[in-house]
C-alpha cells in the first residue's frame, strides 16, 4: 500500500526508448530470460490455481454446480457476506475521508499518531483482530454481563462479523486518499474560500472531484477485502450454518466436509469478484492516468 | 476598500514572522509588499484575506474590524502563486464559481453567469480558452485566469502572492505590464507580495519593503529607490557599493583607505555602513589618496553606459573580498583610460551613512 500516488502513476515511455536504443539495449538472452522467470513463475503461482478453481468447481457439470449454488446454507453465507460488505465498506468510506481530510488539510495535536493508528490493521494479524472482539464482547469478555443482561448478541452473530470485517478493511479508504490529498496542498480549499464557498460547497465542489479516482480504488480494495476476509471473521463467528457463515468461512466447511465439488464452486465466486475487482481497478488506474497526464502536459 | 493594518504580530513556534505590523492603505492604489523570502510579507497578505490569523492585532477593512471575519465574507480576490485553479474544471467554470456558489438569493441566473463569465475572460483576453482545463493551458494563461476568477465575485481589493513567481523571465515582465493596465482599468485597491525589486519599482504606486518581520521603509518607488531610508533598504534595492568602516572627522576610515563624506552628526569612532549607487561613484586614477583602493577586474561596455566591475582588496568589508560596480559614460571612461587589472581608487560624491545599529 505505497498509496495512491504511486499507484496510480501513468506509466511512463522510458523503458521502451532504453529498449530501443543500440546503446542502452541489452543482449536479447537477458530480455528472454527474464520474461521467462516472469512469466513461468507467475503461470505456475498465480494462473494455475485460478484455473484450478474453475476447473474444480466445474468437474461435476453445470447442473452440480448450479445446485452447490442455489443450496440453502450457500445462499445464506452469500447473503452475509454482502451484508456484511455493505455496512462496513461504507461506513470506512466515510471515516475515511474524514480522517484524510483532517490529515491532510489540518495541523493538530496527535496528528502523527492518528496516522500511525490508521496502519494497525495492516499491522496485527486477523486472528488477533478476531480476538480482541471476543475479549471484549464475548461471554466472558469485558461487556459480556452487560450485553448478556439486555439480551444482545455480538460475538457468534452477524454483529461481531460486521465489526471484525470493519476492522480489518479500517485502512483502506484513508491510506488511498492521504498521500494524494497531501501532495494536492490546500491551495485549492483556499482559493474556493475567498470566492465565497461555503464548507460544504468546497468539499463536494473541489475537494471530492479531485480525489474522486482514488476514493474509488480504495472502495474497491476495501470492498475486495470485506467480502475476502477469513482470519477475524472465523474467530468471531462461530461456524453456525446458515446464520453465521460468510463465504470464504462456508468454503471451508464444505472442504472439511469432502464435498470438492460445491466448495470449488463457492470459491469460484470469490475468485470472479476478485477478478471482477481486478478489472474495475485497472479500469481505474487507467483514467486516473489519463487525467493525471493531462495535467502534466502543458 | 482602504485596507489598516494595525499592530499585528505572528509567531510560528519561536520565530517571529511579523513583529507589530502597523500599515495604513488607501483605496485604489497598487502596492507592492517587498521583501527578501522569510520576511513575512506572504503572511501579512494572508492575515489580510483572512487565511492565517494573527497573534494579535486587528485588520481593519473599509474603516470597519475585519478581524473575525469570516474569509468568505472579507470581500477579498486572492490569486496564488501557484494558480490554484480547479484542476477537473473548464477555464469557464473556474472563473464562473464564486457566481455559482453564492446564496440561491444572490445567485446570478445562468444567463447572466454566462455573460458575466465571457466578458471576464475578454478581460484577460483569454476568451478563446473557455473550454480548456487547466492543465491544458501555459502558466501565465493560468495566472490570467486565477485572476479572472478572482475578479468574478467583485473582490473590494485583491491580493495577489507572489503572482508571477513561478513564470519565466519573458512572461513575467510582459505580466508585469499587463497587470499595471488592468489596474489602471480596473482601479480595484490591490496588494501584491513579490520578492523582485525590480518588479516592485515597475509595477507598484507604493512600495512597502519588509525585513524580518518589520516593515523598513514605504514609499512611492522613486523614494525607495532614490531615498533608502534605512542601510537594509540601500542594500536591498538595486545594486549598491557597501563600505565598512568608523568616522574621523569628515572621512570614513575603511582599512588603512578613507572615504570623504558630509555628515556632521556622527561623533569620531561610530562604526558605518557607507553606501553608493555606482553611478553615483566615480573611479580615481594612482593609488595614493582619497578613495578606497580597488583593482580593476571587467569593463563591461554593452549599452549606453559602461560597467566597470572592481574587487576591492580585501579591507573594505572587514578582509571579505567582494567586488564594486561604477558606471561610466563613454567619454569618461575614454578620459580614464582604464586598463584591466590596473590599480585604481573609488570614491563617491553621494555617500549615504548609517550607524552600524541605525535604524529608521
Amino acid at each position: 500500500m505505497a498509496g495512491a500516488a504511486a499507484h496510480l502513476a501513468p506509466h511512463s515511455g522510458s523503458a521502451t526508448r532504453f529498449e530501443a536504443n543500440v546503446a542502452t539495449r541489452d543482449k536479447p538472452w537477458v530480455k528472454y530470460a527474464l520474461l521467462g522467470i516472469g512469466l513461468s513463475y507467475f503461470a505456475l503461482f498465480l494462473l494455475l490455481p485460478l484455473i484450478a478453481v474453475f476447473v474444480e468447481g466445474l468437474r461435476k457439470g453445470w447442473d452440480a454446480y448450479l445446485a452447490a449454488l442455489i443450496e440453502p446454507d450457500t445462499l445464506s453465507a452469500i447473503k452475509l457476506t454482502l451484508i456484511a460488505a455493505a455496512i462496513s465498506v461504507p461506513l470506512n468510506l466515510v471515516f475515511g475521508i474524514a480522517a484524510a481530510w483532517a490529515i491532510a488539510k489540518f495541523d493538530f495535536p496527535g496528528k502523527h499518531f492518528l496516522i500511525t493508528f490508521i496502519d494497525l490493521p495492516f499491522s496485527v494479524s486477523p486472528v488477533v483482530a478476531g480476538l480482541i472482539y471476543v475479549l471484549m464482547f464475548g461471554a466472558q469478555g469485558w461487556f459480556g454481563h452487560w450485553l448478556a443482561a439486555h439480551d444482545i448478541r455480538i460475538i457468534f452473530a452477524v454483529p461481531g462479523i460486521v465489526l471484525a470485517t470493519i476492522f480489518v478493511t479500517f485502512p483502506f479508504v484513508a491510506r488511498e486518499l492521504i498521500p494524494l490529498m497531501q501532495s494536492q496542498g490546500r491551495d485549492e480549499e483556499e482559493a474556493a474560500v475567498t470566492l465565497g464557498a461555503s464548507g460544504w460547497q468546497m468539499f463536494w465542489r473541489v475537494t471530492l472531484p479531485n480525489v474522486k479516482w482514488a476514493l474509488l480504488y480504495g472502495v474497491i480494495l476495501c470492498n475486495a477485502r470485506a467480502m475476502g476476509e477469513f482470519g477475524a471473521v472465523s474467530v468471531v463467528s462461530g461456524h453456525i450454518r446458515g446464520e453465521t457463515n460468510t463465504m470464504p468461512l462456508h468454503v471451508e466447511i464444505l472442504y472439511n466436509e469432502y464435498q470438492f465439488a460445491a466448495a470449488f464452486a463457492v470459491a469460484s465466486l470469490l475468485a470472479l469478484l476478485a477478478l471482477v475487482t481486478l478489472a474495475i481497478k485497472t479500469y481505474i488506474e487507467w483514467r486516473a492516468g489519463l487525467t493525471q497526464s493531462e495535467e502534466k502536459s502543458s | 476598500m482602504s485596507i489598516e493594518v494595525k499592530n499585528i504580530s505572528k509567531s510560528f513556534g519561536s520565530f517571529k514572522a511579523l513583529d507589530n505590523i502597523n500599515l495604513d492603505l488607501p483605496r485604489g492604489e497598487l502596492i507592492a509588499l517587498l521583501g527578501p523570502s522569510g520576511c513575512g510579507k506572504t503572511t501579512l497578505l494572508r492575515i489580510i484575506a483572512g487565511l492565517e490569523s494573527a497573534d494579535q492585532g486587528s485588520i481593519i477593512l473599509s474603516g470597519e474590524d475585519a478581524s473575525n471575519k469570516h474569509v468568505r465574507e472579507r470581500q477579498v480576490g486572492f490569486v496564488f502563486q501557484h494558480y490554484a485553479l480547479f484542476r477537473h474544471m473548464t477555464v469557464f467554470e473556474n472563473v464562473a464559481f464564486g457566481l455559482r456558489v453564492k446564496p440561491k438569493s444572490q445567485r446570478p441566473s445562468e444567463k447572466e453567469i454566462r455573460a458575466k463569465v465571457q466578458r471576464l475572460l475578454e478581460l484577460v483576453q483569454l476568451d478563446w480558452l473557455a473550454d480548456r482545463f487547466p492543465a491544458q493551458l501555459s502558466g501565465g494563461q493560468r495566472q490570467r485566469i486565477a485572476l479572472a476568477r478572482a475578479l468574478a465575485v467583485e473582490p473590494q481589493v485583491l491580493l495577489l502572492d507572489e503572482p508571477f513567481g513561478a513564470l519565466d523571465a519573458k512572461v513575467r515582465k510582459e505580466l508585469r505590464r499587463w497587470l499595471r493596465r488592468l489596474h489602471d482599468e480596473l482601479h480595484i485597491s490591490s496588494v501584491f507580495v513579490t520578492h523582485d525589486q525590480e518588479e516592485a519599482l515597475e509595477v507598484s504606486d507604493r512600495i512597502v519593503l519588509m525585513n524580518k518581520g518589520r516593515i523598513e521603509q514605504i514609499g512611492s518607488p522613486r523614494e525607495i529607490y532614490n531615498e533608502p531610508a534605512t542601510s537594509f533598504a540601500y542594500s536591498f534595492i538595486g545594486t549598491v557599493n557597501e563600505f565598512r568602516g568608523r568616522i574621523e572627522g569628515d572621512y570614513v576610515r575603511v582599512g588603512n583607505d578613507r572615504l570623504p563624506h558630509g555628515r556632521t552628526d556622527l561623533s569620531d569612532g561610530a562604526s558605518v555602513v557607507a553606501f553608493a549607487r555606482p553611478h553615483d561613484t566615480e573611479i580615481v586614477k594612482g593609488s595614493e589618496g582619497e578613495g578606497v583602493a580597488a583593482k580593476v577586474n571587467r569593463i563591461l561596455t554593452s549599452g549606453a553606459i559602461t560597467r566597470v566591475e572592481l574587487i576591492a582588496n580585501g579591507d573594505a568589508r572587514q578582509g571579505k573580498k567582494d567586488y564594486f560596480e561604477v558606471e561610466v559614460t563613454p567619454n569618461d571612461l575614454a578620459a580614464l583610460g582604464l586598463a584591466t587589472g590596473e590599480a585604481v581608487r573609488i570614491k563617491s560624491r553621494r555617500l549615504s551613512l548609517f550607524g552600524e545599529n541605525e535604524r529608521r
